[in-house]
């Protein structure tokens, strides 16, 4: 783990990178409605990497020009789920493609406590590897 | 670094070139096309260069450090119908865009419908993805008094409002809000709310048109669709403006326009009926006389269309 000091969970777009800045967030969704991508806000608190469906904040941005509207709405977002991680995502509709073209985390909880390995006895002396997160010990909702 | 104004007393290493700024912006190419293409509105035209000289100078003093808070830029364009509201709207958006005061420069044109719910909870959702659509350029709202109905307390049309407002305050710089509708329903409407009026800093008359106005606007018209008067035919139009600027229903430049759809149809039916059947160029373009005179407005008095003209006097621009 050299490269990912504190634990901090790795998904997605530029999050081996120091947090974005709010500019360098609004440059990254200039991008994405250049190309005509809608924008999503989702929030978790399950760090899980195979846990890809996030709750939507709100409905998916079609038609927007400029991204101070998103921006405003990631605001939000963060007021309501400060402690959760939230992303955005821009999916690009275009027929034979549909699926998301951007993916990254704008906003991850104060503290990230990381990952176990988990060892199964399995039949004869195999054993199986999982991993669990320290934060899912705890109910949904309460867990940051 | 920050200077003390006072530390910048006129020396010539601190002189801009304000004529330069000001053909680097392109500026003067959108006034001049407003000037070709509005005819007459003499103070929408005024308030509009000193909107661009207040945002020009304000960019030259940004270069020297003298910063000052982005101006308050929400507009109310009143006038009566056929005024040209809406057609300066959208040139209004392409200047502030010149300027480099909206960042986009698109014109989102809205009217109650698409601002307003139809049940509890409906309505901020709704208004909010207009603005965050508008963002960037200029929200215009047509017939902004409908937003708020004084005889129905429940009306959702006041929530829309609030959020408009926090928005116009809070996002001055992502979006200009621009409301337009007929003089008196508008007074009306920011008497009932004044937030409203307090947060928009220019309210602009549209003024009517004279006759003379009126007829060069309609020589525009038919230039654009490749028309033209015969010398009688200006003759008898100008008969049909000042006759017609009487009669109740008068929408401007908008009854202009129907008006010469109609001789459009007559000229048609004119060329259609005649016995000549080898046409030249120019009697396809050319309108005669005979086909304003066979107007109602100068067989009975009255506008022509049964219906048309009521309708053309109450849709706003």
């Amino acid at each position: 783990m050299m490269t990912n000091l504190g634990n901090r969970i790795t998904q997605g777009q530029f999050s081996f990178l120091p947090p974005l800045t709010d500019e360098q967030i609004s440059a990254q969704i200039k991008y994405a409605l250049k190309n005509g991508w809608a924008i999503g806000i989702e929030y978790t608190d399950d760090p899980h990497p195979r846990n890809t469906y996030w709750e939507m904040f709100g409905n998916p941005m079609f038609d927007l020009k400029d991204p101070a509207g998103i921006l405003s709405e990631i605001n939000d977002c963060r007021k309501t789920y400060s402690n959760y991680y939230i992303r955005v995502s821009a999916f690009n509709a275009t027929r034979g493609v549909e699926s998301p073209a951007m993916s990254f985390i704008v906003n991850r909880p104060k503290k990230e406590p990381g990952f176990a390995v988990v060892r199964q006895e399995a039949e004869g002396r195999s054993i199986r590897y999982t991993i669990h997160s320290y934060a899912t010990d705890k109910p949904e909702s309460e867990r940051y | 670094m920050k200077k003390d104004p006072k530390d910048l007393a006129p020396s010539d290493s601190n002189s801009v070139d304000l004529d330069a700024e000001f053909h680097a912006s392109n500026i003067k190419e959108v006034l001049d096309t407003l000037d070709r293409e509005l005819i007459g509105l003499k103070p929408v035209k005024t308030r509009i260069r000193e909107t661009a000289a207040l945002l020009l100078v304000d960019r030259v003093r940004k270069k020297m450090d003298l910063t000052a808070g982005a101006p308050s830029l929400h507009m109310c364009f009143s006038g009566n119908p056929g005024t040209g509201k809406t057609t300066v709207a959208l040139r209004m958006s392409e200047i502030l865009h010149r300027l480099g005061y909206v960042r986009e420069g698109h014109l989102v044109s809205v009217t109650r419908d698409d601002l307003v719910g139809q049940y509890i909870g409906h309505t901020a959702p709704k208004t909010k993805e207009v603005i965050k659509k508008a963002m960037g350029g200029v929200l215009f709202i047509d017939e902004a008094y409908y937003l708020y109905k004084p005889e129905n307390e429940r009306d959702y049309g006041a929530e829309s409002i609030e959020i408009l407002l926090q928005t116009m305050e809070n996002n001055r710089d992502d979006l200009v809000v621009i409301l337009a509708g007929y003089k008196d329903r508008m007074d009306m409407f920011f008497h009932s709310n004044p937030g409203m009026r307090s947060r928009i800093a220019h309210h602009i008359d549209f003024p009517d048109y004279s006759a003379d106005e009126l007829f060069e606007i309609a020589n525009l018209m038919l230039k654009e669709q490749n028309y033209c008067f015969s010398s009688t035919g200006e003759a008898a139009f100008g008969e049909y403006i000042r006759l017609r600027m009487k009669m109740a229903h008068f929408a401007n430049a908008r009854s202009i326009r129907n008006a010469l759809d109609r001789t459009r149809l007559r000229q048609a039916n004119r060329l259609f009926a005649g016995a000549k059947k080898a046409l030249s160029k120019a009697d396809l373009m050319t309108i005669e006389a005979e086909d304003i005179l066979a107007s109602r407005v100068f067989l009975e008095g009255k506008s022509d269309g049964p219906s048309g003209t009521d309708e053309e006097a109450k849709k706003s621009t």
